[in-house]
């Protein structure tokens, strides 16, 4: 079948089964967008391409497939960066198609020309250069290929103008040649023998699940995992939901923000099972005194993750669902009682000093995590930006399923919220979906309210405004004596700005207004936005100072919560 | 400690660019780095010298075997190799130094490769440090100019490292020149 370059590009990208693109047109990418009204395609149009590529993040964290976002050569291609970046962190396959100036003026500072292989090539899984109409089938083909296989990424197809035009006889490359594509894992035959081994003789196992499980949608191996041994399991920020919150076995996130019980179970155990994660320093704290009584079992995917940060005594490489299903036959059924209740001593101090779900006088940031989670009854995803209330989301919203929070982890990207929910609310129309954001990430990308009007998506937004740049300004607080540099932010009137886009809106500054302005949102068909004008200088406890160990916390200060309508003001 | 690495990848444009940008990113040392082609069409081979800690190598081999274009990297340090540097010295000479020096290049098994009134070049060819002893000595009579290849290496009889990419329809370059 003879097909143009820009035939191809669609063709190869509808057999991927993703029917939206995310993209902003420009001279470069014309040919293609020009043959895109022939299929069936919705295509989103953007405000920014930074929220292009976010919200394919967004779209292919909702619906497990690769998403797409295109733009145009030199300015369209450089602002995905950030997006790529993100993706790369986090493990999350989106393919990036880009224009290019035509094949004979590359490399002469032609309008509009950058090197965006080279400018992407750190930032990206893979990247093509297509400068020959030769290349591009195969070039499409594999970078879903790419994107979507092993450990998924971002992956840049930048095909020069008059590629798109020109045209091939085409057929779809249904095997994939090359070598580096299919390269085997270097896996100890012995490894799931002495996982388990180990597992059998620990007295106080721990298990640390990250974003690797439910990627590899291993939830029912991990959950029998550590019900039949009665293991305790500690999750990532991108791992919340592996495991429900309300299980008895869940200990909720561990890390910089996580709970003191979660820490000082880390601290305290002899064995730690890490499933698909990577022991980021936000996880870890300071290394050599990360779980120091520990030996470590790692199930990877990726071998060079293992031994980069942390090196463990048995590594199983492989995908999660499989290594687990191969270890679970081997492993005893136990109860780890004791161990069970020390934990249980620590969680009865962790509530008594660092969670502040209590009512109280003020109208803080938590509550207005727990009354969302109590209007939605959890039945909703919940996609954050980055900053204090991305913490406060992952520690007062319970977790219920794999994908229920939709966040920007490894990279904190400031500013992926309100496009990645856009994105999460295409690929799943039928779910509810909250997009919660800080003032500052929020005016990073508040321009998309203009697609999400355009394209009426029904994506709720609820601002968490505490006029400050809130995370910076607690580590001001903590670290450098309150001076405030460069943090205090002014907010436009957001219920104008929605006016003005057309968004009904609702401002709440007490806590009786909380619950119904939630209710009120959720029962509108179509996008709505909540600013909650919230205390300004309220912090995320517990909190490990950069650098420290996981164990040595800054603990809420005392007297921690008063309860009710009494007067007495808590230290927040 | 110096590690003796050898990678196989794809002939593909960028590849030299990818790898470099790795080692510069993650930190890695590279003492030297020498490319050319394998014996497989399409398949290209670098050797590196890598100097560092286990950790350090052993992310180097696995950050490198990540790579798409890559299709294999061994650590060949500990494997019985042939290690060959070559390196080209310019030295200055005159009538009374000549033939020192001459005699000097054959003991260390040397060539001469070119003849000036005032200079010869000298080719040498060997492991790094008879490379480093000879251009010592050719030191005390001034060299005027020197280019080295970096280290390669290739493992003994038997054992040979031979890459398992000679699937279908690899090698395949499109007819596009070296891409490094």
């Amino acid at each position: 079948m003879e097909r143009t370059g820009a035939q191809i590009v669609w063709e190869t990208i509808l057999r991927e089964g993703v029917d939206v693109v995310f993209g902003y047109p420009g001279g470069a990418i014309l040919p293609t967008y020009d043959a895109m009204p022939a299929y069936p395609v919705r295509h989103v149009l953007v405000r920014h391409e930074q929220a292009a590529v976010h919200m394919a993040e967004g779209w292919a964290r909702a619906t497990g497939k690769v998403g797409v976002c295109m733009t145009t050569s030199g300015p369209g291609a450089t602002n995905l960066v950030t997006g790529l970046a993100n993706a790369m962190m986090d493990s999350i396959p989106v393919v990036a198609i880009t224009g290019q100036v035509a094949s004979n003026l590359l490399g002469g500072d032609a309008f509009q020309e950058t090197d965006v292989t080279g400018v992407t090539l750190p930032v990206t899984k893979y990247n093509y250069l297509v400068t020959h109409i030769d290349e591009l089938p195969e070039a499409m083909a594999e970078a879903f290929y790419i994107a979507r296989s092993g450990r998924p990424g971002p992956v840049v197809v930048d095909i020069c103008k008059d590629v798109q035009n020109a045209k091939i006889d085409w057929t779809y490359p249904e095997t994939l040649s090359r070598p580096g594509l299919h390269k085997a894992l270097r896996q100890e035959p012995s490894a799931v023998l002495k996982a388990s081994e180990l597992i059998n003789q620990a007295s106080r196992p721990l298990i640390l699940a990250g974003h690797g499980v439910q990627m590899g949608k291993a939830e029912a191996e991990l959950i029998e995992l550590a019900e039949r041994a009665q293991i305790p399991v500690v999750t990532t920020l991108l791992g919340l939901g592996n495991i429900p919150e309300q299980h008895p076995l869940a200990l909720g996130m561990g890390g910089m923000h996580g709970e003191a019980a979660t820490n000082h179970a880390v601290q305290e155990c002899d064995v730690l099972i890490a499933v698909g994660m990577r022991f980021d320093d936000r996880v870890t704290g300071r290394l050599d005194r990360f779980a120091p009584k520990a030996k470590v079992i790692h199930f990877e995917l990726d071998p060079s993750e293992v031994g980069k940060n942390v090196r463990p005594t048995v590594t199983v490489l492989g995908d999660c669902k499989q290594t687990l299903g191969a270890l679970l036959p081997g492993i005893q059924p136990a109860t780890h009682g004791q161990w069970l209740e020390t934990i249980r001593g620590w969680q009865a101090t962790t509530h008594q000093v660092d969670i502040a779900d209590q009512e109280v006088d003020e109208l803080i940031p938590p509550f207005v995590m727990r009354q969302l989670w109590h209007a939605t009854k959890g039945e909703c995803t919940v996609v954050t930006d980055v900053g204090q209330h991305q913490m406060w989301e992952a520690q007062y919203f319970t977790h219920l399923r794999p994908g229920q929070l939709i966040t920007s982890g490894g990279l904190g990207t400031m500013g992926f919220g309100l496009p990645a929910a856009v994105g999460a609310k295409l690929g799943k129309p039928n779910e509810l979906i909250w997009a919660i954001v800080g003032d500052g990430g929020f005016q990073q990308t508040l321009q998309e309210l203009g697609t999400i009007v355009q394209e009426n998506v029904a994506v709720k937004i609820g601002i968490i405004n505490n006029g400050f740049l809130g995370m910076v300004r607690q580590w001001q607080q903590f670290f450098y004596e309150k001076r405030y540099a460069g943090t205090p932010m002014l907010s436009p009137d957001y219920m104008k700005l929605a006016d003005a886009y057309g968004i009904p809106a609702l401002r709440v500054t007490a806590n009786d207004e909380v619950y119904p302005a939630i209710q009120r949102a959720n029962a509108h068909d179509g996008p709505f936005l909540v600013e909650f004008q919230v205390k300004e200088e309220v912090n995320v406890y517990p909190m490990v100072a950069p650098g420290g160990a996981v164990g040595d916390m800054i603990r809420r200060p005392g007297p921690a919560i008063v309860q009710g309508y009494s007067g007495v003001q808590p230290s927040w | 400690m110096k590690h003796t690495v050898v990678a196989w990848m794809e002939d593909r444009p960028g590849v030299l660019t990818r790898v470099a940008s790795l080692f510069r990113r993650r930190g890695f040392n590279i003492e030297s780095l020498a490319v050319g082609h394998s014996e497989t069409p399409g398949i290209s081979r670098m050797t590196f010298v890598v100097d560092g800690d286990e950790r350090m190598v052993d992310q180097a081999v696995k950050q490198l075997e990540k790579q798409i274009d890559v299709t294999r990297v061994e650590d060949v340090t500990d494997q019985p190799v042939v290690v060959r540097e070559l390196a080209l010295v310019r030295v200055r000479t005159d009538t009374q130094t000549r033939a020192e020096i001459m005699q000097i290049v054959d003991v260390y098994r040397a060539q001469i490769v070119d003849i000036a009134l005032d200079s010869l070049i000298i080719q040498v060819v060997g492991a790094e440090d008879r490379i480093d002893s000879l251009i010592d000595l050719l030191g005390h009579y001034g060299i005027r100019e020197m280019v080295r290849t970096g280290r390669v290496a290739i493992t003994r009889g038997r054992a040979t490292l031979h890459p398992t990419h000679a699937v279908n329809g690899a090698g395949k370059t499109n007819g596009r020149k070296m891409g490094i």
